[in-house]
């Protein structure tokens, strides 16, 4: 795959690395020099000096064979200028967006960035995932088809524990697909299958109904 | 009408004083406070602190209810940014964009903006007084 990489910070540097190991064909762009050089001394020549918010530039380096278009300066406006010039003029099937601001992110895709990577988020994503206590958990968002894939966790206090799956009323458009008992394997939740006190169940919902699957998974 | 101007520099600050005079009801935003000390005693606008690639800032500027938007910052990143969330997300009626990268302006110009390269402007106006 033909990657293109806009940004020589520690990110763009640590990514150029990482694509580069995977057997990737990948460019980085950057406008300092002196960073270019520094790049180009350490990994050959897989930097090249010139602004990626730039059609000719973009010409330059064969932007339109690209398979790939990642943007990743800290600048939110100069990713999305960069990524709109690859998509608009250049054809990238795949452009992919840095935000510092996670606000940005419905506005990117609305202008025609695919994906958008919010660093806040995904930190934010994982410090949930670490703390024990926080009852619902996002795992994945399937874009495409406007679904997430959570987990919820059953506690001591949840007063559906004891009761069978098809006792819940679950929101529209949301199925249990696992369920992680605290004891024991994996298994997949039946009609009659009773939740107990650390269950852990990993459901498919959309972002509008995950409030009210988390409240008909607890009981409330 | 109602306008609002993002970027206080010699041509946002000269802009604002002059619809201003004409009547107009202006705003102008800047990054800076002291970029405001370019707008004359006379101006009789609104200057606002605050940085206009955030939809919430262009909210407090009253972006929802004005009738043009004009971005004229140093950056034609930002004005491209900025005059999309204007276009797209508050659907201003009138959008005017300054992008100093002629290539960048022309394909901003077909994707809908109305744009302006200061760039192919001057150099055009500068080829006919020395062409005569």
């Amino acid at each position: 795959m033909y990657i293109i990489v806009v940004g020589g910070g520690r990110l763009g540097y640590y990514l150029l690395k990482a694509l580069l190991k995977e057997g990737h064909e990948v460019l980085l762009l950057e406008k300092d020099a002196r960073i270019c050089k520094t790049i180009t001394d350490e990994l050959g020549s897989v930097c090249y000096r010139g602004d990626g918010c730039e059609a000719a530039t973009l010409a330059e380096v064969g932007t339109g064979r690209a398979d790939m278009f990642v943007a990743v300066t800290g600048d939110d406006e100069d990713n999305l200028v960069s990524c709109q010039v690859a998509k608009h003029k250049h054809n990238v099937p795949r452009t992919i967006c840095r935000l510092r601001n996670p606000q940005n992110a419905a506005l990117f895709k609305k202008l025609g960035v695919d994906v958008t990577i919010s660093t806040t988020d995904l930190i934010l994503e994982a410090i949930e995932r670490e703390v024990p206590t926080h009852p619902l958990t996002h795992l994945l968002t399937i874009d495409e088809k406007g679904l997430v894939v959570v987990d919820v966790k059953i506690s001591q206090e949840s007063a559906t524990v004891g009761k069978t799956v098809k006792e819940l009323s679950l929101p529209e458009k949301s199925n249990l697909a696992l369920i992680i008992p605290a004891q024991g394997g994996a298994r997949t939740p039946q009609a009659n299958t009773v939740l107990q006190a650390g269950d852990q169940i990993i459901a498919v919902t959309t972002p509008e109904s995950e409030e009210a699957l988390r409240n008909a998974l607890r009981g409330i | 009408m109602k306008i609002l101007i993002m970027g206080c520099g010699r041509v946002g600050a000269r802009l604002a004083s002059l619809l201003d005079s004409d009547g107009h009801e202006v705003t102008i935003l800047d990054i800076e406070t002291y970029s405001f000390r370019r707008l004359p005693p006379s101006f009789g606008g609104t200057a606002l602190y605050g940085n206009g690639i955030d939809e919430e800032t262009l909210k407090k500027a009253g972006i929802e209810d004005c009738d043009v938007f004009v971005a004229v910052t140093q950056g034609d990143n930002r004005n491209v940014m900025a005059c999309q969330i204007a276009k797209h997300v508050f659907n201003v009626s009138r959008v005017v964009c300054r992008i100093y990268d002629p290539l960048r302006e022309e394909m901003y110009a077909t994707l809908g903006l109305e744009t302006i390269s200061p760039t192919k402007v001057f150099s055009q106006l500068l080829r006919e007084k020395i062409e005569g």
